[in-house]
């Protein structure tokens, strides 16, 4: 038999606010534990929290830019359960009122463009980090990341496989970085994601038992994890099994999942509006004000650099799909660099030169203008493009500009024709040969020609006009 | 509402109260009397009443996004039953 994988994805995603969610402690990761901790977050009795309207705007930001419905009148409610990395034996979320609900994202799939759902995106505190001993006999806790604020999205089961669960979640993260709202760092934790995954037979409409996936730390470990359920259930359904509605680990060093043998009762949070909280109406005045803050999305910039500037549906793709690059790429054509050729340098040297240093385009050694001077000197023939791609990379290394660096290194390219010429006489005097098999019909003479002028100007010589000089010279011996 | 003896059980399971036998025997007919004291709100007429989810009617008690000073970390873990390396040891708790 024939199945169909649902997938749907929960992804929590850390604020890029200043302070925590209700307090006014750092939100900062990698500092030293406990010391962002107060009163507040620490949930001692007597204190009330008070909340960060920062954290209301970028959570209204991103449900806006994921296209949601906004509940103007918003609530918190507090979601019970005792673990160690929640000291108030609550969490304060939103329940049956998310600040935005019915939503989506497009992704493209196989050159098809389809809508994955977001059934709600909802504001709520993040828990401490517990680190488990490893002879299992005790935890530590550190409570820096209590109370940091945290938008839970959740998606529709929309997403029919593990590479759709991947560019949703490469879509999603674009926007929420284009609209500045987290750094959506997987490896650090700003951005989590759970999945829940299921079989049936294809052509029916109700869903199979699901598993939940927890524990990947990259979009590609997503994947991977997707896949081998997929796989895994298929198995079980295929020998006539039925799947276990449990929560499975993502082990990466065998790129497997694994039972978390969860205790299987049912989680009783019995939610209720936290009283310490008063409601929080978002006017329209408000809700535009969020909306401007939106800048142009990925999508709609990648539609405008292949309708404007006439770059493939790849080129468009992998400039738009980080802020930074698309900032970098556009501040080049602002320079007056022409788009084709912006997109080269962006794509090609620029990106490979950060790749391999692992830097992010934000920490590029070469600022656009630097890059646009550079290729304004290429352009005007003052030196060759493979001379531009050398002083690119001597740019990157010291942080000189391209202008001193072709002065340092005598770069400049010879296009002065008579100058040239007198070194054209010579090498012609000096390769009878080659001529006399130019001139003899072998045309492929000429390249060896070009070649040895190169050696004789130490590559400095624009071999655009060495070609052309040297056709006319030699249509002179002809005649 | 009748609370059962197994409502106090599974009340007190969730609040991670160890209770006797005897306190939840106790206890059951006490919450029902609390419950239906508190369930006279019922036969009040609400049909002109907007819902509400607080008692207070103020909207956007908000604060800004600026840093407050927090507390020092000997402060914070001072009442903590044990801590180790600046962090609060608890007894070991494993997801499954």
């Amino acid at each position: 038999m024939n199945y169909e994988t649902v997938i749907g994805l929960e992804v929590h995603v850390e604020l890029k606010t200043k302070t925590k969610i209700f307090c006014g402690c750092r939100n900062a990761s990698g500092a030293e534990p406990n010391t962002h901790v107060c009163p507040v977050c620490l949930g001692h009795p007597g204190t009330l929290p008070v909340l960060n309207e920062e954290a209301v705007d970028l959570a209204l930001r991103a449900a806006l830019a994921l296209h949601c419905h906004i509940n103007q009148d918003n609530k918190f409610d507090r979601k019970n359960y005792f673990y160690p990395d929640l000291p108030k034996g609550y969490q304060i979320s939103q329940y049956d009122r998310p600040i935005g609900e019915h939503g989506y994202v497009t992704i493209e799939v196989g050159g098809v463009e389809k809508r994955i759902g977001i059934t709600r995106l909802h504001l709520e505190e993040d828990a401490g980090k517990s680190t488990h001993s490893i002879d299992g006999t005790h935890t530590l806790v550190d409570y820096n990341r209590t109370g940091v604020p945290l938008v839970e999205i959740v998606s529709e089961p929309d997403i029919r496989s593990p590479e759709e669960a991947r560019l949703y979640l490469e879509a999603l993260r674009s926007i929420l970085l284009y609209c500045r709202v987290s750094d959506c760092k997987m490896e650090e934790g700003s951005l989590r994601c759970d999945a829940n995954i299921s079989l049936r037979p294809l052509g029916s409409e109700t869903f199979g038992n699901k598993a939940e996936l927890k524990n990947m730390n990259s979009f590609r470990n997503v994947e991977r994890g997707l896949e081998h359920e997929v796989v895994r259930q298929t198995a079980v359904l295929s020998s006539g099994g039925t799947v276990v509605q449990e929560t499975r680990r993502f082990d990466e060093a065998t790129q497997t999942t694994l039972s978390m043998r969860s205790k299987e009762e049912a989680h009783d949070y019995r939610y209720f509006a936290d009283p310490d909280l008063v409601r929080v109406h978002i006017d329209d005045v408000w809700m535009e004000s969020a909306r401007a803050q939106i800048p142009e999305l990925p999508q709609a910039k990648m539609a405008r650099y292949r309708r404007d500037y006439e770059l493939s549906a790849y080129d468009a793709g992998v400039l738009t799909a980080e802020v930074e690059v698309a900032r970098y790429f556009e501040e080049l054509i602002a320079g007056g660099v022409p788009a084709k050729t912006a997109s080269n340098w962006v794509m090609g040297d620029l990106l490979a030169y950060l790749n391999s240093t692992h830097r992010t385009m934000d920490q590029s050694p070469v600022s656009p203008a630097q890059l646009a001077a550079l290729i304004g000197e290429i352009e005007s023939n003052r030196i060759s493009l493979k001379q531009g791609r050398e002083v690119f990379r001597l740019m990157a290394e010291s942080g000189k500009s391209a202008a001193a660096i072709i002065e340092e290194r005598g770069m400049v390219q010879l296009s002065d024709e008579s100058a040239l010429g007198s070194i054209l006489d010579e090498v012609l005097a000096n390769n009878p040969k080659s001529v006399e098999d130019y001139l003899g019909g072998k045309e492929k003479a000429l390249a060896a020609l070009v070649g040895q002028t190169m050696k004789a100007t130490k590559g400095q010589a624009n071999p655009g006009i060495v070609n052309k000089l040297l056709l006319e010279k030699l249509a002179g011996k002809k005649g | 509402m009748d609370i059962t003896e197994d409502t106090v059980r599974q009340v007190a399971k969730l609040a991670r109260l160890a209770m006797t036998d005897e306190e939840v025997h106790a206890m059951a007919p006490e919450l029902n009397d609390i419950l239906s004291y508190a369930q006279q709100l019922q036969k009040v007429s609400l049909e002109d009443v907007e819902p509400t989810s607080h008692s207070q009617l103020l909207t956007n008690a908000l604060r800004v996004d600026s840093p407050k000073p927090s507390l020092a970390r000997e402060e914070a873990l001072r009442n903590a039953p044990d801590s180790d390396e600046g962090q609060i040891r608890v007894p070991a708790v494993l997801e499954g």
